[in-house]
C-alpha cells in the first residue's frame, strides 16, 4: 500500500480562515474534533453471501463501530480532555438507521454530538461518493482536524479519508501511530511507522489524519457514559438537507460498482501420506510440494 | 409484553460484555490458580462505571434498576464469576444502608463510593451462625452514646479488602431475631481486623476471609433503622440482591455451555465431531434450555423488584433455579470435555467449581426452598 506524500506537499500552504471551516469558530481557543465513524460487521462474524451473490446475509450479523475509527474516537476524546476547554469532539457517520447504536456508542465513549447522515439514495455508494457526502457535511459543521481510521474493517479499502481530505483541500497523514498537538494549536507532529523505522512528519491543521493500531488504547464506553449519551445531540441528515444532488452520491454518482459477491472457496481436504517409509513419504512430499502445490 | 432488552439496556450489555471479555476472562485462570485479589482489574471496572450500579442518580451514582443490574452481573459472571462476586459484594455491602438509611447516612457512607474507588462488605454469617441467622452471638453493647462491637464474623466476602462494613450484631442474643441490629462500621475503626483468608474450592479472585471485632466502637448514628430492625434489614436486602446471584449463575453457565457447544464442533470421536451424537446433543440442549429459563426467572424476579413488588418468592425461585441449572451446566460441560475436561488445562473445571458456591451463598438453596414454601402456604391461608 502507499500513501500519497499529502503532507510533505501540503506543508508549505499557507492556511487561510476559511479552511478552518465555514461554520466558523465560538472563538480562538476552542477547536472543533470532527471524527468519522463506520459501522462494521462484527470482526467476529461468520460472514455468509447471498445466493445470487448481490451482497451479504445481513440476518443475526451483529456491527460495531470499525476498530480502526475506535482509534480515531480515542484520540479525538484525548486531544479534547488535554486541551481542557471548550473544543468538541462530533461523530459524523454515514449509514442505515441501524448505524446509531455506533454513533451512540462513540457518544458513550465521550464525543459530545454527533452527524448521521442516512438516506436511501445513498446506497450503492463507492468510497468517493461516501467521502463526497462526508466532506460536505464535515464543512458545514466546521473542523479544524479530522480523525478517521486507517481503513474500514469491512471493504477494507482505506479510500474515504483520503477522498475526504482531497476534497476539503486540506493535508492528510495516513497510518498513524503517534500524534501530538503543538502548542498553539496550529499544526501536529504525527509519526507512522514505515519499514525499518518511524516517519515523522510536522502537519499543518487543519488536516485529516487515519489512525493505525497502537495510536492509542481505546477506552469503554462507561456505564454513566451510556446513560449520557441518550441525551446527546445526533443530527440526522437526509439528501435534500445535505444539498448534495442525487447524481452526485449512491450507486449514480459512483465510478466502482460492485457485480457480484462470492464467498471464499472452500478449503480442499489435505492429504496424508501414510503406509510409506519415512524416506520414501518425505520424497512424496517433497515432489507434491513441488509439482502439485508449486510452492517450493 | 415485550422480552426485548431496550437499546440503552443492549449498549450496557456490549460494553460490559466486551470489557469481562477482554480484562477478566484471559486473567480468570490465574486468578483462580493462584488466589490473589485481582485489585487493578476491578478498578479498572470501577473506572467503567461496572461497581456500585444500584447508587441512585442522585446521590452521583448511576441508578441502575434491578434488571440493569441483572444484565451487567450476568456478563461479569461471563468473565470471571470470581472477581464478580467482589465486585458484586459492594452493592450487597450498600444494599442495607439504600434501603433503611437515613439520607444522611447515604450522603456519608454510599456517596464516596462514587467518587473513589473502594470496597464494601456485608458482614451476616457467623461460625456458628449461618442460615440461623438469628442464632448470631457477635454483641452490640450500647455504652454512651457509642455501640461496642465484639465478636467474629467468617466467610466475608472482601473482608480483607473493604474500606467499609454493614455488620450485624445482637443486643442480646436471648431476643433471637428481634435482638439483631445493623450497623455502618469502616474498617479503620480500632478494634476492626481481618481475620484468616479462606483457601477456597471455587471463586478464588473474590476475597473471603473472618472479620473480627474486638471492642469496635461506633458512634450511635452509625445504627442503621432502629435497635432489633437488623433481622429485617439483612432479609430485605438479600430479597433485593438475589436476582443479581440468579444473574450471576447465568453468566456462568453461558460460559460453561459455549466452552462446550465449541468443543463438541472441535473434537472429534468415531471419525465424527462429537457434537453429532445425541448423547452429547442432549446434555447441549439441556444446558441452553435451563440457561434460557434461569434467565427469564431471573429477570422476572429483578423486574417485580423494580416495580416495588414483594418478590420474595420469585427472588427465590431465581436464585434457586439459575444457581442449580448453573452447577448441572457446568457438571455437564467437564463431562462433554472428558479427561480434558477433569484438567486444570481447560476452563471448564473451574467453571464448575464455581458453581457450587452458588448454591450455597446468598441463602443456601435449601434456605431458598423454605422461602418458596413459606410464601406457597402462607397464599393458600
Amino acid at each position: 500500500m502507499t500513501f500519497p506524500p499529502a503532507a510533505s506537499r501540503r506543508e508549505s500552504r499557507r492556511r487561510t480562515p476559511e479552511r478552518r471551516g465555514a461554520a466558523g469558530r465560538a472563538s480562538e481557543a476552542e477547536v472543533k474534533i470532527v471524527v468519522i465513524l463506520k459501522q462494521v460487521p462484527d470482526t467476529e462474524t461468520k460472514i455468509k453471501v447471498k445466493a445470487d451473490g448481490s451482497g451479504i446475509e445481513t440476518d443475526g450479523i451483529k456491527y460495531v463501530i470499525s476498530p480502526y475509527d475506535e482509534y480515531a474516537i480515542e484520540e479525538g476524546l484525548r486531544m479534547k480532555e488535554k486541551l481542557a476547554d471548550d473544543s468538541t469532539v462530533t461523530v459524523v457517520s454515514v449509514g442505515p438507521d441501524r448505524a446509531i447504536e455506533a454513533i451512540r456508542t462513540a457518544l458513550a465513549m465521550g464525543a459530545d454530538d454527533a452527524i448521521h447522515v442516512n438516506d436511501p439514495g445513498l446506497e450503492g455508494g463507492d468510497s468517493l461518493a461516501t467521502a463526497r457526502v462526508m466532506a460536505k457535511v464535515i464543512r458545514d459543521h466546521g473542523f479544524d482536524i479530522i480523525f478517521a481510521g486507517k481503513q474500514a474493517i469491512d471493504l477494507d479499502q482505506a479510500q474515504v479519508g483520503s477522498a475526504v481530505a482531497e476534497l476539503l483541500d486540506i493535508p492528510q497523514v495516513n497510518v498513524v501511530a503517534k500524534f501530538e498537538l503543538a502548542a498553539d494549536k496550529t499544526k501536529a507532529t504525527v509519526s507512522r511507522r514505515i519499514e525499518g523505522g518511524e516517519e515523522v512528519i510536522e502537519v499543518s491543521l487543519p488536516a485529516l489524519l487515519t489512525c493505525e493500531k497502537g495510536l492509542n488504547e481505546p477506552r469503554y464506553a462507561s456505564l454513566p457514559g451510556i446513560m449520557k449519551a441518550k441525551k446527546k445531540p445526533v443530527k440526522q441528515v437526509d439528501l435534500a438537507a445535505l444539498g448534495l444532488g442525487a447524481a452526485e452520491v449512491g450507486a449514480a454518482g459512483s465510478h466502482v460498482k460492485i457485480l457480484k459477491w462470492l464467498p471464499l472457496p472452500e478449503r480442499q481436504a489435505g492429504k496424508v501420506l501414510k503406509g510409506m517409509e519415512t524416506a520414501a513419504a518425505v520424497k512424496e512430499l517433497v515432489r507434491l510440494l513441488r509439482e502439485e502445490a508449486k510452492i517450493i | 409484553m415485550d422480552f426485548r432488552l431496550t437499546d440503552e439496556q443492549l449498549a450496557l450489555q456490549q460494553t460490559v460484555r466486551k470489557f469481562a471479555q477482554t480484562e477478566m476472562a484471559p486473567q480468570a485462570a490465574h486468578y483462580d490458580e493462584t488466589g490473589e485479589f485481582p485489585r487493578s482489574i476491578i478498578e479498572n471496572a470501577w473506572k467503567v462505571g461496572l461497581l456500585n450500579e444500584s447508587i441512585p442518580a442522585e446521590y452521583g451514582g448511576l441508578g441502575l434498576d434491578g434488571v440493569g443490574a441483572c444484565i451487567l452481573t450476568e456478563e461479569l459472571a461471563a468473565g470471571c464469576a470470581g472477581m464478580t462476586t467482589s465486585m458484586m459484594v459492594n452493592t450487597l455491602g450498600q444494599t442495607p444502608i439504600l434501603v433503611d438509611g437515613t439520607r444522611e447516612q447515604i450522603e456519608k457512607w454510599i456517596v464516596p463510593f462514587t467518587r473513589e474507588f473502594r470496597f464494601s462488605s456485608f458482614c451476616l454469617t457467623e461460625p456458628s451462625s449461618g442460615s440461623d441467622v438469628a442464632s448470631m452471638r457477635t454483641m452490640a453493647k450500647k455504652v454512651g452514646d457509642q455501640y461496642v462491637l465484639n465478636g467474629r464474623k467468617c466467610f466475608i466476602t472482601n473482608g480483607g479488602v473493604a474500606d467499609l462494613f454493614t455488620v450485624f450484631a445482637t443486643l442480646d442474643p436471648a431476643k433471637g431475631h428481634k435482638g439483631i441490629c445493623a450497623f455502618v462500621v469502616p474498617a479503620d475503626t480500632p478494634g476492626v481486623s481481618a481475620g484468616k483468608k479462606e483457601d477456597k474450592m471455587g471463586q478464588r479472585a473474590s476475597n473471603t476471609t473472618d472479620v473480627l471485632f474486638e471492642e469496635a466502637a461506633i458512634p450511635a448514628e452509625n445504627l442503621l433503622g432502629r435497635e432489633g430492625e437488623g433481622f429485617k434489614i439483612a432479609m430485605k436486602t438479600l430479597d433485593r440482591t438475589r436476582p443479581a446471584i440468579g444473574a450471576l449463575a447465568v453468566g456462568l453457565a453461558r460460559s460453561a455451555y459455549e466452552h462446550s457447544v465449541r468443543y463438541a464442533r472441535e473434537r472429534h470421536a468415531f471419525g465424527m465431531p462429537i457434537a453429532m451424537f445425541q448423547a452429547i446433543q442432549f446434555m447441549i440442549a439441556d444446558m441452553a434450555k435451563d440457561i434460557e429459563a434461569s434467565r427469564l426467572l431471573t429477570y422476572q424476579a429483578a423486574w417485580m423488584i423494580d416495580q416495588g413488588m414483594n418478590a420474595s418468592k420469585f427472588s427465590a425461585f431465581a436464585k434457586c433455579f439459575a444457581t442449580d441449572a448453573a452447577m448441572r451446566v457446568t457438571t455437564d460441560a467437564v463431562q462433554i470435555f472428558g479427561g480434558y475436561g477433569y484438567s486444570k488445562e481447560y476452563p471448564v473445571e473451574k467453571l464448575m467449581r464455581d458453581a457450587k458456591l452458588l448454591q450455597i451463598y446468598e441463602g443456601t438453596n435449601q434456605i431458598q426452598r423454605m422461602v418458596m414454601a413459606r410464601e406457597i402456604f402462607k397464599e393458600s391461608q
